[in-house]
């Protein structure tokens, strides 16, 4: 997956053919870097550390009626304000776990990362790491991100620094996944012109249909503002 | 490492037997069935030769087979053809929800347009009840299409007994039958049948090649116009090598079904007890009244697709419904189908042996399975309990 410029989308769509194939040609298998983090994935947690384990946030997205859910758990040194340690749980499919290990070791590596940084950790960039991802996949990465940013304000909460609560000024409109109006409008911003291809970049509303009419109001919301 | 090939209601490889009956037709014994001189005759005679003997097979007259691309043309000519030459006697159709796609997804296509179809629900083992299928009959009704096996959890349906009620009624009756035709009786007869599909890729035949049944005298719309081959059903050039191969092929299946059954549920059934001596796991579909090489587990708190990667590091090979492994991102309907709750419904793996099959293959499935599903349980937040996961 190439992570495209937004101002080269802002353009209008190109005219589709009638007639285009379901199953694009991307490969199904995945990048030795993303087998690496499937097989021996990296920073973890395992059943054994938990329970002495004394995180600064945690922070829990996702449902496995959707067919992801994440757990992150992190340690803030408060004086750099860097993530020092952070900790996964994933239940998901490879491209799930291969994403989650390799933002912890994104966030933990060279000292650890800024919290300021942290919050703008986006799925792109976890799987530009990965190398890539077949396009279908892309969904599977986009729970870690909102994981950590969750655990992030849980830490902003227990310290009492409710100001630094960030909520975006996103509303979340998948209750199950954590979607919000905004990673809507991104997908849309890449190319997501459809409730199937938003689906398929955002897994919104999978094991969640109630939320899908709202969702099909911001496409067409999103759709229109870039577009004319 | 060796392949442990666990996927064979996906595909079957070609039997040598059956790589051997084609191969003098790619180059030699390579006429047009058309043609009006001696290498046609040829042709000819070796595509009338695997039509009788495919006949004889069903228990039907040749002429009532017609030799299609596979499982799915053969259902779109199948529905399309019943629908399109009968919407003058009525427009709904009756199906049920645990049918292939390639039933589902025509099924769409026919109610864009303008006819109505109903899916008749399955039981928890994703068996159709006949007295459903009776009472969504309506005066409009002229086709009945249920498949004879399912492809996911192997349930078999009770056809003939769907098949009399619809005759009785004068309603046309189709059955997909091609996780089959390598292990039940298709004597069309018997299973009071007025179409049926049946394809090679699934019986140690080729892929790409298969048949409709249509009993004499049922007025079919063809798909394909053309060159009026197969009595202008279906036009184009025969594929001659794949026509022989698979009658070659179903002759085989036919020939050591018994025998080949018994083994196999033998297997089938090691592998359904070991597995499920697994924590939190189910079977999906019937106890018995399966196929006999259909096995399909629900392993709660992990994804199916993850599973998957981890066999197919192991040298096997199995499938699974999971969402993630899907084009669709939806997880099974057929598991949804039998009612599966939706968070459950991501961790399923189905097994399907074949003959090459050995019980050294199930014993290392049952070796590395354990292991796989404790490893991506100590990576996964989720902690479910569910009702009839032991
Ligand atoms: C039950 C069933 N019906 C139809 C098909 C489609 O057959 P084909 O792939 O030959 O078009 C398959 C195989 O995928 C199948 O298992």
């Amino acid at each position: 997956m190439t992570v495209r410029k937004k101002d080269n989308l802002r353009k209008k769509p190109e005219l589709h053919a009638d007639v285009k194939a379901k199953v694009d040609s991307q490969k199904w298998f995945y990048t030795d870097e993303v087998k690496e983090h499937f097989f021996k994935p990296k920073n973890f947690m395992d059943e054994k550390t938990s329970k002495t384990y004394k995180a600064s946030g945690i922070g829990l997205v996702g449902s496995p009626a959707c067919g992801d859910m994440m757990k992150v758990w992190i340690k803030i040194n408060p004086k750099t304000e860097r993530i020092i340690d952070m900790k996964w749980s994933t239940f998901g499919c490879a491209s799930a776990l291969a994403s989650t290990s390799m933002l912890s070791v994104m966030v933990t590596e060279k000292k650890g990362m800024p919290i300021e940084d942290a919050l703008k950790i986006k799925p792109q960039d976890i799987v530009a790491r990965l190398g890539s991802l077949p396009a279908r996949k892309f969904h599977c990465s986009v729970l870690g991100d909102k994981a950590l940013r969750a655990a992030i304000n849980d830490y902003f909460r227990k310290t009492g620094q409710t100001k630094r609560i960030i909520t975006e000024g996103a509303r979340v409109i998948d209750k199950a996944t954590g979607i919000t109006d905004k990673d809507i409008e991104e997908a849309v911003l890449e190319g997501a012109d459809t409730l199937e291809k938003l689906q398929q970049k955002l897994k919104v509303g999978i094991g969640n249909p109630a939320c899908l009419p709202e969702v099909e109001q911001l496409l067409r919301f999103y759709k229109e503002k870039y577009s004319g | 490492m060796k392949t442990v090939y666990l996927d064979y209601a996906s595909t079957t490889p070609v039997d040598p037997q059956v790589v051997a009956s084609m191969l003098p037709f790619f180059s030699q014994k390579f006429g047009n069935p058309s043609s009006f001189h001696h290498k046609g005759m040829e042709a000819k005679n070796a595509v009338d030769d695997a039509r009788s003997r495919i006949a004889s097979l069903l228990g039907c007259s040749p002429h009532e087979l017609f030799f299609t691309s596979g499982g799915t043309e053969s259902i779109n000519f199948a529905l399309k053809g019943i629908a399109f030459a009968h919407k003058q006697k009525g427009n709904h159709i009756i199906t049920s929800t645990l049918e292939h796609h390639a039933v589902l997804d025509t099924c769409a296509y026919l109610e864009k347009q303008g006819f109505t179809v109903t899916y008749v629900p399955v039981d928890a083992q994703g068996r159709v009840n006949p007295k459903d299928v009776e009472r969504a009959i309506t005066p409009k009704t002229i086709l009945i299409s249920i498949m004879y096996a399912n492809n996911e959890i192997g349930t078999i349906e009770p056809i003939s007994e769907i098949g009399t009620l619809a005759q009785k009624q004068g309603i046309y009756f189709h059955s997909d039958a091609c996780q089959a035709a390598g292990a039940l009786d298709l004597d069309v007869r018997k299973l009071h049948v007025d179409l049926l599909t049946i394809n090679g890729s699934k019986i140690y035949g080729p892929k790409g090649i298969g048949l409709l049944y249509a009993r004499k005298g049922i007025a079919l719309e063809p798909l394909l116009h053309g060159g009026g081959q197969e009595r202008g059903m279906r036009s184009g050039t025969e594929n001659v090598p794949y026509i022989v191969g698979f009658a070659k092929a179903f002759e085989l299946a036919q020939s050591h079904r018994d025998q080949e059954n018994k083994r196999l549920t033998k297997l089938r059934d090691a592998l359904i007890s070991g597995l499920l001596k697994i924590d939190k796991t189910r079977l999906n579909g019937p106890k018995s009244n399966r196929l006999p090489n259909n096995v399909n587990i629900s392993f709660l708190d992990i994804e199916g697709e993850a599973m998957l990667l981890y066999l197919n590091e192991k040298g096997i090979c199995a499938s699974t419904g999971s969402a993630c492994a899907s084009q669709s991102l939806e997880t099974s309907h057929v598991l949804r189908a039998i009612g599966m709750p939706y968070e459950a419904s991501h961790g399923s793996l189905r097994f399907s042996l074949g003959k090459y099959t050995t019980f050294a293959d199930i014993k290392k499935v049952l070796a590395v399975m354990p292991s796989i599903v404790k490893t991506l349980r100590e990576l996964s937040p989720v902690r479910l309990t569910i009702k009839h996961f032991q």
